[in-house]
């Protein structure tokens, strides 16, 4: 993704070290769904600087390896085995980080989103030849520290309130946590008005801000990763699994089938790939959580353990994983000649995400092609054989963790018992006996409790 | 190009909006806004070159002219200012008599008004008017994020009446996949609307919006965030700005001498440090007049009954008298032992310290904008003071401190949000906390007395 930008802003030499850092990215592309637009507002101030080049011949990055092993084969299917294998191992990589579960998962995301930001970061100076700005650099990583600590402390106060509870330091930090951050960047605020070089007072704002859209959209993604993660690995597993695979279905149904295009944008889309992608990444959803549902390990809210001092995924799957049985409509029943399916719920909630991620997540896919069509790049990188850069792969993803995050709060998540607890306890005792007796009330109402006249 | 910035600029404020500007107070940090987001502005200039400065035109009113006449240039351009600043602050404590509902509107109007006027100047510069939707685009995007924090605003303040009314509660409890949903199809359309020419240009009005949206509308949320806590806790702090502006222009042309930064050559060490006692203690006194009043003192709340807003209720201990002993350097000094104060008092001197000593940081990085976009002044509505952002640009940071500070130091959970979400809750989850509560209370001693009183 970033090769693409150094080439953009004139060709300086982003070739190979960059392209061997991002084949590390690889292993933890599942979770890489960082910067995709970001990176296209970001870049609307890099390249209003640089004029529009040219674009660069594509180097082709295939290892030697693969490209003996197939040099017998004509071009097309010299090209489809390239991208085959790429996709294998891509996937294989997945699912290794997912076995290596949460903690895991977390530092992967957390190491991906910082990757991503330098190699923004690195763009930007580049383009306004920024690397002699006093401070930049410096302060632009302070940002990013200021805007982590905010929004994984906020994270930590709620996932953790028993080990905060424990320990005196992680209190006092909990409770002032707001203050703490804003004042630390109000002084990276104050750092840079103080850093204002006569001279570059105009490459100055142009960094500053595209520093803070940077941050705005990948920690903001990352941060939503994360609190899907924390939901239940199933949650994050299940829809970047399907976007993938609409990825994959559309790309196999367009070339066999493809024939009608479907945007001028993306010129290699068509009509029968989009809604073959459609169909399929349903089926495959459905069945993909029919299989992941199984598991308590995937399905449980991950919870932080006070007393192992570690992450435990062990619990009583609630009703979204407890096999129900289903009424077919008469229609299906004519054809099926069961009354009756047995189906986990999350199996419905399943075609709600396969069908955002093949309707709306490749309107991501057009926004990065729009992107590149407006700055005249081809493919973000050739860091993947056969498939461009790891940009190309993720630009599906962008809108799928903001879409998961949301259903989740308007459909599936209750209020957090244990954060509304915490947040009892720290209130006045009058106010906290106030709403003992409401809630006392209310549970009688209910017939939870014993009616009053017979509590002793 | 530059100065067609800056024509529309000022075409775009005819007399009676820029008086409104001026004057509203809820306006000054969005206006402040506006200027932050010329940051994006960045973008709009670059594409043009930095263009000479203008020569600034001269707005005065004709009636200010003649009464003047006769003075000398530099005691008229006082005049001119004083004047005018008299107007601005008589205008906004009007505003203030016609209470919150008024308040919140006028909020809402200015940052409609500011986000127009940016989007504006982005159009003017970019020569985007011919885009397809674009102007409709940005608009619509606008009322997206307006939409999501004004819910987000409305269900924890209305709680009452949105669970009473059916069409509310729907709209409440989905309310942001709604939002999301909004704005996805904006996203869909734009992405739709991308024409083979102009996919650069398109590519930056949407990062223009985006980043105006960012800090416009932001900025005007946590203003009624504040407003909604008390209105003392929106009057005290942008009082305390335009407190500070003037009295470090006070002391600054009648002291000053040493230059205080290279950004802004008019701003001196002395303007700096008169103004940050002097506001000190027009805070403290300030916020004593106003600590009296139930009217500026209570939170803002919605009567169920009277399906309006009420401004009553029994004051917090926060605006209370209360006795404190004076430390004994001050107690030799005036000879009083103790003093009565109201702790907000405490606290204004914590607002005011910030006003003084970071808000001008606000100042500066405007300051650093103009010269990096070699402008003088934002534009000449105020006639001696130069335009609407020039005058707040240091309310920027104010409202975010004011809510940050607010959130952590002085308002605690509030019950009755507490409440709805326990009664959000599964039954056994209900359960389970009732148990862990009364076993809390128990344990306080809270607990026995009542069940011993049933």
């Amino acid at each position: 993704m970033t090769e693409l930008r150094k080439r953009g802003a004139g060709g300086a030499g982003g070739g190979d070290p960059d392209s061997t850092e991002n084949i590390s990215d690889k292993e933890a592309d599942g979770e890489d769904r960082l910067g995709l637009p970001s990176e296209g507002e970001g870049d609307l101030e890099g390249d209003s600087k640089a004029d529009t080049p040219d674009v660069p011949p594509s180097s082709d990055s295939t290892p030697q390896c693969l490209n003996k092993a197939l040099e017998g084969l004509s071009s097309r299917w010299k090209n489809w085995w390239i991208r085959g294998i790429l996709s294998v191992t891509m996937i294989i990589g997945f699912f290794l980080i997912i076995y290596l579960g949460p903690l895991m998962l977390i530092f992967v995301v957390m190491s991906i989103q910082i990757k991503c930001f330098q190699e923004i970061i690195t763009i930007g100076y580049r383009v306004y030849h920024s690397y002699e700005l006093p401070w930049f650099r410096t302060l632009s990583w302070y940002f990013l520290i200021c805007v982590n600590y905010f929004f994984y402390g906020e994270t930590v106060a709620d996932y953790f309130g028993a080990l905060v509870q424990r320990e005196e330091p992680l209190q006092f930090l909990v409770r002032y946590h707001r203050f703490i951050s804003f004042a630390l960047y109000l002084a990276g605020f104050c750092m840079f008005v103080l850093s204002l070089v006569k001279k570059h007072y105009r490459l100055q704002f142009y960094m500053f801000a595209w520093t803070h859209v940077t941050l705005l959209i990948v920690v903001t993604q990352s941060h939503l990763v994360i609190q899907n993660l924390f939901e239940g690995m199933i949650w994050f597993i299940v829809p970047i699994s399907i976007v993938i695979c609409n990825d994959i279905m559309a790309y196999l149904f367009g070339f066999f089938f493809g024939r009608t295009p479907l945007i001028k944008l993306s010129p290699k889309k068509t009509w029968e790939g989009f809604i073959g992608g459609f169909f399929s990444t349903v089926v495959f959803g459905f069945i993909f959580a029919y299989l992941l549902s199984q598991y308590q390990y995937f399905v449980c809210p991950v919870e932080y353990n006070s007393e192992t001092n570690r992450f435990a995924v062990g619990c009583e799957p609630s009703d979204l994983f407890v096999m129900q049985e289903y009424t077919l409509p008469a229609v299906a029943q004519n054809i099926l000649r069961w009354k009756t399916v047995n189906l986990y719920p999350f199996q419905i909630h399943s075609i709600a995400l396969s069908t955002f991620g093949s309707l709306i997540g490749p309107f991501g896919g057009f926004f990065a092609s729009g992107f590149k069509r407006a700055f005249k790049i081809k493919d973000f990188a050739d860091t993947i054989p056969g498939h461009g850069g790891i940009m190309d792969r993720f630009d599906c993803q962008y809108l799928m963790a903001t879409f998961v995050h949301v259903y989740i709060a308007s459909f599936i998540r209750g209020p957090n018992p244990s954060k509304v607890l915490q947040q009892l306890l720290v209130l006045q005792p009058e106010q906290q006996l106030s709403i003992f007796n409401t809630l006392r009330n209310h549970l009688r109402e209910k017939g939870m409790l014993p009616p009053a006249v017979l509590e002793q | 190009y530059m100065f067609s910035c800056l024509l529309t600029q000022i075409a775009n404020q005819p007399i009676t909006r820029l008086q409104l500007n001026a004057f509203r107070p809820g306006s000054e940090a969005e206006d402040k806004i506006e200027k932050d987001g010329g940051a994006s502005d960045s973008e709009c200039k670059a594409d043009t070159g930095v263009p000479e400065v203008p020569p600034p035109a001269d707005d005065t009113p004709e009636v200010l002219n003649k009464a003047l006449s006769g003075l000398s240039s530099r005691w008229k351009n006082w005049w001119v200012r004083g004047i005018l600043t008299l107007a601005m602050i008589a205008f906004f404590f009007l505003i203030i008599y016609l209470g919150p509902m008024v308040l919140m509107m006028i909020v809402l109007c200015v940052q409609i008004k500011c986000f127009h006027e940016i989007i504006t100047i982005g159009y003017s510069v970019y020569h985007s008017y011919h885009l397809p939707w674009f102007r409709t685009l940005s608009w619509y995007f606008l009322l997206c994020v307006n939409y999501f924090f004004y819910g987000e605003t409305v269900t924890d303040y209305f709680f009452t009446l949105v669970q009473r009314e059916e069409p509310l509660r729907i709209l409440s409890k989905y309310h942001r996949f709604i939002s999301f949903a909004l704005y996805l199809s904006g996203f869909c359309m734009f992405v739709l609307s991308l024409v083979k020419k102009h996919y650069r240009l398109q590519f930056y009005m949407f990062g223009w919006t985006h980043v105006t949206l960012l800090i416009v509308v932001t900025q005007s949320h946590l203003i009624i965030h504040n407003l909604f806590e008390g209105m003392i806790w929106f009057i005290v702090p942008i009082s305390c700005v335009i407190c500070n502006d003037i009295m470090a222009y006070m002391f600054g042309f009648f002291f000053g001498r040493t230059p205080l930064i290279k950004l802004s050559p008019k701003k001196t060490w002395e303007g700096f440090i008169g103004g940050f006692f002097s506001t000190v203690v027009f805070g403290i006194l300030f916020s004593y007049l106003m600590a009296g009043y139930r009217y500026f003192v209570c939170p803002v709340e919605f009567s169920n009954d009277s399906n309006s807003f009420t401004v009553d209720c029994e004051p917090s201990e926060l605006f209370q008298l209360q006795d404190y002993t004076l430390p004994s350097v001050l107690e030799s000094i005036t000879g009083w032992t103790t003093v009565k104060l109201y702790p907000f008092q405490i606290h204004s001197i914590a607002l005011s310290a910030f006003a003084s000593i970071v808000g001008p940081f606000g100042g500066f990085f405007a300051s650093g904008f103009k010269r990096a976009f070699k402008i003088k002044d934002f534009a000449n509505t105020i006639p001696g003071h130069g335009g609407i952002m020039d005058r707040f640009d240091c309310q920027y940071l104010m409202a975010t401190f004011v809510n940050v500070y607010i959130a952590s130091f002085i308002r605690g959970p509030n019950p009755t949000k507490v409440i709805q979400q326990l009664l959000a809750l599964r039954p056994d989850q209900q359960l389970h906390i009732y148990n862990s509560l009364k076993a809390h209370l128990t344990e306080r001693g809270l607990l026995a007395a009542l069940e011993e009183a049933a």
